[in-house]
């Protein structure tokens, strides 16, 4: 075959007769082909294939599925509106609205907690930033479908109760 | 009004073979591609829970394109564009009309040929036909009005022109052996002539019955091995299959000529590439592994033992149904309750399909098949050269798929290299070296 065009050296190796006829080749390679046919035609149950929304793969513990706020003890989020969670994120998808706490040794707290999560790149940086442990990724859940994008923004209520929701 | 009546039934049985192909290919593509590359494939389409591994799937995806919205782009050829896929299509299926799939078969006396049109220049007719087929690639991507495809039908016609000239060299080696050939004696009354004619379809397949040196059957596949090598991989070419499926290269240029087509118009593309494949695989059949003929045992032979072989074949059915049966019933009881649906069936369905077929062979025992009349042998040997075609027609079929499956595409420059540079002197030589062995014989 001419090799015509190509830079020097990309095809350094000279072809044998033995390549460049084609034929041996193609039988050896019909022959693995079919081997994997045969195999697997008697094998169905060692195939790889996972039969998904029956199956589903479990993550390890460190994957970051979607978001979730945790609580006090009172059941009131951890979170204090320090902002450092939305001023870290690169995909500026956290929307915190702080309002004053009635405990003045908390100050403050998120009236509005809003994640978008089409925006998310689930990198992880709030949980690392957050003073008080209140955002955490460690749901597990990776089914994100919603049939509208307004449904992807998720608000505080949502996220306090994730676990409860499962995925949707 | 009679030979009419024949015509018409020999079309309809084609067409039922070809469309019936056209459906177990996809199925066979499918589920075949999925298995050598160790994945499952398609499972999931059913009826009432049953799934027939995967091959309601064509069904699903003929009702799913039927009523899909059929989107044009606004500067087409609006009549080139709508007439392109039915061309394709049309042209696919009228290839058939020469290919002989038996060679008769007696109905009250009447001896019908087993060919829809028995044309004295029929293997003209395949080339000629069979070359139109890229009319439909050309039109299809120049009346899209897309580069994509304009690029796609330009690589098609380059294609078609350097392998058309290949495939007709590697066959006239094939006529030259097979021309001037006495007839064989049972066919000698049938199809008329003291000597075989070449370029008549089922004159070449008559002549593939003999044997050579008395033990090799006289297909083409034995007296011309490099002219079959060259014929195949032109048919691969000619088809647009891997690894010359250049006109679609969908790394290169997304879909090729189909690029803006969609819904029913799209699906016709896609049925005539498979009936193009069972086009390809019926030509390597019917001209280089026998059509029709059973190896070893030519209609004579057939007649004269059609008891006994209808005998062991029933016995031989019996076995291998039961066989499968078992191991259907095997799978039934070791799986039960595996998903806990209608599924779960499926193990058990199977197994009493092959238990049917079993007792359906034991009733045909039960029938003294022994001793089975003359026009009973005579339509038995029909059927088993029928029979025959067709699982020709299927491995060659299947060859397609795997050969796809296994190969990369070519790169374009090495496409054309090995068409003109390799394949077109190599078919002048096998003309050469065959004329002048069959000069001296």
């Amino acid at each position: 075959m001419s090799f015509e065009g190509l830079p020097k050296g990309s095809c350094a190796k000279k072809t044998s007769f033995r390549d460049s006829i084609y034929f041996w080749e193609i039988v050896r390679g019909l022959g693995v082909t079919i081997g994997h046919l045969v195999y697997n035609i008697f094998h169905t149950s060692e195939m790889p294939t996972l039969q998904y929304p029956e199956e589903k793969k479990i993550y390890s513990d460190r994957f970051r599925g979607r978001h979730r706020l945790m609580k006090r003890e009172d059941g009131s989020p951890r979170c204090v509106a320090c902002q450092m969670c939305a001023t870290v994120c690169p995909a500026d998808c956290i929307n915190i609205d702080a309002a004053e706490h009635p405990d003045s040794e908390i100050e403050k707290f998120p009236e509005t907690f809003v994640i978008d999560l089409l925006r998310c790149v689930y990198c992880g940086l709030c949980e690392e930033a957050c003073p008080c442990d209140a955002i955490r990724l460690d749901t597990g859940i990776y089914e994100i479908a919603a049939d509208s994008r307004d449904k992807f923004v998720v608000d505080k209520e949502f996220l306090l109760n994730d676990r409860e929701h499962g995925s949707y | 009004m009679m030979l009419f009546l024949d015509t018409l039934s020999k079309i309809g049985f084609m067409f039922v073979l070809i469309m019936g192909m056209v459906v177990v290919l996809i199925w066979m593509e499918r589920k075949g591609a999925a298995f050598i590359q160790d994945r499952t494939g398609p499972n999931r389409a059913s009826i009432a829970g049953i799934r027939l591994a995967g091959l309601v799937h064509p069904v699903a995806d003929v009702f799913k394109l039927l009523f899909k919205e059929d989107i044009q782009p606004a500067n087409r050829h609006r009549a080139l564009y709508n007439i392109a896929p039915w061309l394709v299509m049309a042209v696919a299926l009228s290839t058939y009309a020469v290919i002989p799939f038996g060679d008769y078969i007696s109905i009250a006396g009447r001896k019908v040929s087993l060919v829809a049109a028995d044309l004295n220049v029929g293997l003209l007719y395949i080339l000629a036909v069979a070359s139109l087929g890229t009319y439909g690639v050309i039109m299809a991507g120049w009346a899209s009005n897309n580069k994509f495809t304009f690029l796609g039908g330009v690589r098609a016609t380059a294609q078609m022109i350097s392998y058309e000239i290949n495939m007709g060299l590697a066959l006239i080696g094939l006529v030259l052996v097979f021309s001037s050939q006495a007839t064989p004696e049972h066919l000698r009354e049938f199809l008329g002539a003291d000597f075989l004619s070449g370029l008549r379809l089922t004159h070449l397949v008559a002549g593939q019955g003999d044997l050579l040196w008395g033990f090799l059957p006289k297909w083409g596949v034995v007296v011309q091995p490099l002219g079959f090598l060259l014929f195949i991989t032109a048919v691969f070419a000619e088809t647009n299959r891997n690894p010359f499926d250049l006109p679609e290269g969908e790394s290169e240029i997304v879909a090729g000529y189909h690029l803006e087509y969609s819904s029913m118009k799209f699906a016709l593309f896609f049925m005539a590439e498979y009936a193009h494949m069972v086009i390809g695989a019926a030509l390597v059949a019917t001209f280089y592994f026998g059509g029709y003929q059973v190896p070893w045992l030519p209609r004579p032979v057939l007649e004269a033992h059609a008891g006994s072989l209808l005998t062991i074949k029933l016995i031989g059915v019996v076995i291998i149904s039961m066989i499968f049966s078992l191991l259907f019933f095997r799978r039934a009881q070791r799986e039960k309750g595996k998903f806990g649906d209608a599924r779960d069936r499926e193990p058990g369905l199977g197994g009493a399909l092959w238990l049917i077929v079993a007792l359906g062979a034991l009733g045909g025992l039960v029938l003294k098949p022994w001793g089975i009349g003359a026009d009973g042998a005579s339509l038995f040997a029909s059927l088993i050269q029928v029979g025959a075609f067709v699982v020709k027609l299927v491995f060659f079929a299947w060859l397609f798929i795997w050969v796809r499956w296994t190969l990369p595409r070519f790169r374009y420059d090495q496409l054309m290299a090995l068409g003109w540079k390799v394949m077109l002197p190599l078919g002048l030589a096998n003309l050469v070296v065959t004329a002048v062995v069959l000069a001296m014989v």
